[in-house]
């Protein structure tokens, strides 16, 4: 049971591939880069779009993502994580970066905004692959806790630190640290994430 | 902030929500705590499940934009293995310092570095930008020092510190203008008409001294010119700012 919630659909395991494309990538061919942008260049749009909200912003930190990733492919660990981890790693770290910096906007300093637009994926997609896992991930993210819940979608999906959480949902800055780890833990769990 | 307050930061580090003093307070026990390693790389691996589950395709045009800007990059290479040296240097320097040094050493923080780099990397990296801070001082104070000020760019003044006797040039320049994204600053020594690269001039130079990469040898000047990330193997711009070195 475990193992099929694990494994995404449809994409018999991408990321042996990935390391493999992305080895030559580091090696400095262009066509296999293109390969690899085709592979994670979605996922890396999406994430920033859900983080960023402005469309052409999104292009911009999705274009700089992906060059950091031609830029410093050689670097890849893959004793630290899959691939594609390491990309939204770093797309969600440009994202966050971008909003914190673009702190003045308004819409971030209203809280029913923020708390409105959780979680951000009630978009229809047609990837039968994205949509899959997004079952999986609300599934398994109803087992969380209304806090842990909402800690892990405001850090993740709106860019939030731990501060900013515990300001919005008005709890204690050490239960936030904790819900933020617990949260995921029980993620981890329930989608058979193994590393 | 005691230990085991920081084995609780692996859920907020992966999610990006430490700020920046606390997150390299929490790198710094991440180098050394093997359980907190071990539950960041499965945090990390389920937080990009979240990503997973947004996923939307961009636009069709950025495929050819992103395919065309990376010819243009230049790729790092991949990682020296320096250990043997670097683990002297680690066990004579004092942490506190080291913690420091990584904080201002790794820029960009956080963990899509811890995910490519290794604790040694880090170190070595550390080491490096301490050394080179050290020789900047030196070349600074260096009791032949020479200074020559020149014009770079259309409002911005370059400064030029060189000795001879250390045989380093020092670079500084009071607010260069901001670069478009995909640009930087790249310094060279003129050797008598052949321009040699001699490093970037890292977050756009900012009334920073930067110490030149590579020794004087007896380049007859300098130059700087804007080139694209990463630097260029020979100038592909014209010079916004030349200056000779004095004699
Ligand atoms: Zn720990």
């Amino acid at each position: 049971m475990r193992a099929a919630e694990s494994s995404p659909a449809g994409a018999p395991s991408p990321d042996g591939d990935l390391e493999a494309r992305l080895t030559e990538v580091a090696r400095g061919d262009q066509a296999a880069f293109a390969v690899v942008y085709d592979a994670v260049s979605g996922p890396v749009f999406g994430l920033v779009r859900s983080v960023l909200r402005d469309p052409a912003q999104s292009e911009e930190v999705t274009q700089e993502v992906l060059v950091e990733l031609w830029r410093t492919a050689a670097r890849f660990r893959p004793d630290r994580g899959s691939v594609m981890t390491w990309v939204l790693t770093l797309a969600h770290r440009r994202a966050v970066d971008r909003v914190r910096s673009a702190e003045a906007s308004a819409a971030r300093e209203h809280k029913a905004a923020l708390l409105d637009q959780l979680p951000a994926y009630d978009e229809v997609t047609e990837q039968v692959e994205t949509r899959l896992e997004q079952q999986r991930v609300r599934r398994c993210l109803r087992t969380l806790t209304g806090l842990q819940r909402e800690a892990v979608a405001l850090a993740y999906y709106r860019g939030l630190t731990y501060r900013e959480v515990a300001q919005l949902l008005t709890v204690p800055l050490g239960t936030v640290k904790t819900r933020l780890r617990d949260g995921l833990i029980r993620l981890r769990d329930c989608l058979g994430v193994s590393a | 902030m005691s230990t085991a307050d920081l084995h609780t930061c692996t859920g907020a580090y992966v999610l990006h929500a430490l700020p920046a003093a606390e997150r390299d307070r929490f790198e710094g026990h991440l180098a050394d705590c093997e359980a907190c390693a071990q539950e960041v790389k499965e945090l990390a691996a389920t937080a990009q499940r979240l990503g997973l589950a947004v996923a939307a395709p961009p636009p069709a045009e950025l495929r050819a934009r992103v395919l065309q800007q990376i010819t243009t990059v230049r790729q790092e290479p991949p990682r020296l293995p320096a250990r043997a040296r670097v683990r002297a240097w680690t066990r004579s320097a004092p942490r506190l310092a080291l913690a420091a040094c990584l904080a201002a050493a790794v820029a960009l923080g956080g963990v899509a570095v811890w995910q490519h780099q290794s604790a040694e990397d880090a170190r070595d990296r550390a080491r490096r930008v301490e050394q080179q801070a050290a020789e900047l001082t030196a070349v600074l104070a260096a009791p032949d020092a020479k200074t020559v000020t020149g014009p770079v760019g259309g409002d911005s003044t370059g400064t030029v510190v060189v000795s001879e006797e250390r045989n380093r040039a020092a670079f500084l320049a009071s607010s260069l203008p901001d670069l478009p994204a995909g640009k930087t600053y790249q310094l060279w020594f003129d050797d008598k008409g052949t321009m040699r690269p001699a490093g970037l001039v890292a977050g756009g130079g900012r009334n920073e001294a930067v110490l030149m990469d590579g020794p004087v040898d007896g380049a007859s000047g300098m130059g700087v010119t804007v080139e694209p990330e990463g630097g260029s193997p020979r100038p592909t711009t014209e010079p916004i700012g030349q200056m000779a070195f004095p004699t």
